[in-house]
């Protein structure tokens, strides 16, 4: 028997997918999306029915306002990988450091990682609060040009866990799209958490309306890494999600003791760059380990400032500007 | 077939212990961890079975070098992917493996999934594989806290599992949030086998000096801080990448050349430490 067979209710929504399948099973799903959900023939028997048949159908209202109230954001950039780990909270945080060390741009930072909620850490806000007011929740500044907001801020407690499921992660993403009282940005950097999954899911279809610039996609030099990150460029491309560019994070380490350079983590199968190449995307460059990155990080620092002649400083300017010229600024 | 909710399903009957890999933190090496884990007990003579439940990024078909391979079903349920056991009759272990990734007919695909559809996708890799007799069954994690690892905790809530490794990397970045798995354990009544804390250090090749590129100690602090056990430091060796990325063009298999390398002997008292804690067979 074909492997492809004992894979139940496997339909993604794309077509792409279902093309790769023997068996296109089940049949018929009219997707939890249509206006049939939980209703088709298919549907009957199938464990999902239930939940599709109460979505709400029809166009969602709340997408008009998140439009409204991003309407004043220039650039909205997702940083994503599919591997976890791999730095992509740093660089968020990094390329808000950086961004916003110019004083006429207005940067914001949105930590989309529900579960594992990294950017208040990096940026040195962890202890602050979000407030409500008429206008939404207000954002945490942590300089006059760079707000910030996640998750964290709203916790009873740095280490609870948030245990919930996806669908409850969607409606937090949606407050945080439609509630979050930017005001005016010229940057709206969106961290992500690894995988293809519900969060993913739920920004793509939000902003879809509003328009997301495109995303810059991190990897680590392995394979093991470029594995999980090829899916999430094809997640991209199947959700209609511009890369802007690919930045290889911790490749090459240099001892401080004697300077020699080793590769911790090989690029047996030629690291980003041959990923880039083979994918056609645009190749940001590499950043090697600096191990004051992770100490800047941890005492929500910024690296940039606090070693602007380390080659992994100098390395991350140089993406900023990849990245500023790929969203056609400057 | 409907397992009944509840009750531990029959495919779970002749595992002796069931041991889950976790961390709130992606990139930690929960994957590097399991592998290590699952061939230093294939070495020490148990019968290990894998189970990967990182749906949308699985790495372990890459790990074992089975990317090629695919998952059979027979009458009794779908049959794991086998390690090739040498042709050594003394061997008594035996390493098989269960990954979404030996579903996917193309390794770049994407499995764009919302929660249900990973709950469901679960559920069957609990109740749907024959794994027959196992001293260990090991379950990787994705990162977080969320629908997989509820659906793991429901599955598992009446199977009696051993407990929980939790892997971290010693920055309080990741320590942070490693402290909410370790709360969502708590909170599902999961016992916390240990900790061990992966990439600490990183001797240069060129001088042996060792770097500590995460800084160090987060781990033995949070097994501190939670009384829990700590089970040991594993430093990075670029030699583990290596001996995956290149076990193909090795005569030897996978599981040998394992045994033979420095990572087992690094490896093998932490896992003595597990084995230590005399967990009841629960077959």
């Amino acid at each position: 028997m074909s492997s492809a067979e004992v894979i139940p209710n496997f339909n993604s929504g794309s077509e792409q997918l279902k093309g790769d399948l023997k068996h296109p099973e089940p049949e018929h799903c009219p997707g939890p999306e249509s206006e049939n959900a939980g209703k088709g023939d298919a549907c009957s028997g199938c464990a999902n029915q239930e939940i599709c048949e109460s979505l709400p159908k029809g166009p969602d209202p709340d997408i008009p306002k998140i439009v409204e109230n991003l309407a004043n954001i220039k650039h909205k950039i997702l940083v994503l990988s599919g591997k976890g780990g791999v730095g992509k909270s740093t660089f968020s945080t990094m390329l808000s450091w950086a961004l916003s060390a110019d004083e006429n741009l207005q940067v914001g930072a949105m930590d989309l990682d529900i579960c594992g909620p990294s950017l208040p850490h990096m940026l040195g806000c962890l202890r602050e609060v979000i407030h409500e007011s008429n206008s939404g929740w207000t954002p945490v500044y942590v300089a006059d040009n760079l707000a910030t907001m996640s998750i964290q801020f709203m916790l009873p407690d740095d280490d609870s866990a948030i245990i919930w499921r996806g669908s409850k992660k969607d409606q937090l993403i949606k407050r945080f799209l439609k509630d979050v009282d930017w005001d005016y940005l010229d940057y709206l950097i969106i961290d992500t958490p690894p995988g293809t999954s519900d969060e993913h899911i739920s920004v793509n279809k939000y902003m879809k309306e509003s328009g997301i610039d495109g995303a810059l996609v991190i990897t680590t030099p392995q394979e093991v890494a470029l594995l999980d990150v090829r899916k999430e460029i094809d997640f991209c491309r199947k959700a209609g999600i511009k890369i802007l560019g690919l930045v290889e994070n911790m490749s090459g380490f240099v001892c401080p003791g004697c300077k020699g350079q080793s590769e911790i983590f090989k690029p047996t199968t030629g690291g980003g760059k041959a990923l880039s190449e083979e994918l056609g995307i645009k190749f940001f460059g590499s950043v090697p380990l600096d191990p004051r990155i992770g100490k800047s990080c941890d005492n929500g620092n910024s690296f940039l400032d606090d070693y602007p002649d380390s080659p992994a400083s100098i390395a991350i300017l140089d993406v900023v500007e990849s990245l500023r010229d790929a969203v056609g600024d400057v | 077939m409907e397992a009944k909710e509840g009750l531990p399903t029959v495919s779970l009957d002749k595992v002796k212990h069931i041991i889950l890999i976790l961390s709130g933190k992606g990139g930690v090496g929960k994957s590097s961890v399991t592998t290590q884990t699952a061939l230093t007990l294939f070495s020490m003579g148990y019968k290990v079975g894998v189970l990967d439940i990182d749906l949308t990024g699985p790495s372990l078909p890459r790990m074992f070098g089975l990317e090629k391979e695919s998952i059979l079903q027979s009458a009794r349920g779908w049959v794991p992917v086998a390690m090739k056991s040498p042709e050594d009759t003394n061997i008594s272990g035996s390493l098989s493996v269960i990954s979404l990734g030996f579903l996917l007919d193309n390794r770049g695909n994407s499995v764009v999934w919302r929660g249900p559809k990973k709950a469901a996708m679960i559920k069957q890799f609990i109740s749907d594989v024959c794994w027959g007799e196992l001293d260990y069954l090991l379950i990787d994690t994705p990162p977080g806290t969320s629908d997989e690892h509820i659906s793991i905790a429901e599955q598992l809530k009446w199977a009696n599992p051993d407990g929980a490794i939790i892997v971290t990397t010693p920055q309080s970045v990741a320590t942070a949030d490693v402290k909410k798995e370790i709360n969502f354990c708590k909170k599902v009544e999961l016992n916390i086998l240990g900790i061990i804390e992966n990439m600490s250090g990183f001797v240069c090749p060129h001088c042996s000096e060792c770097t500590n590129i995460f800084s160090s100690g987060g781990g033995e602090k949070l097994a501190a801080e939670f009384s829990v056990p700590y089970l040991g430091n594993i430093p990075i060796d670029p030699k583990f990448v290596e001996l995956i990325e290149n076990q193909h063009s090795y005569e030897t298999s996978l599981t040998d050349l394992y045994k033979e390398s420095a990572l087992f002997e690094v490896f093998k008292p932490i896992i003595t430490k597990v084995l230590n804690e005399k967990i009841q067979s629960r077959a």
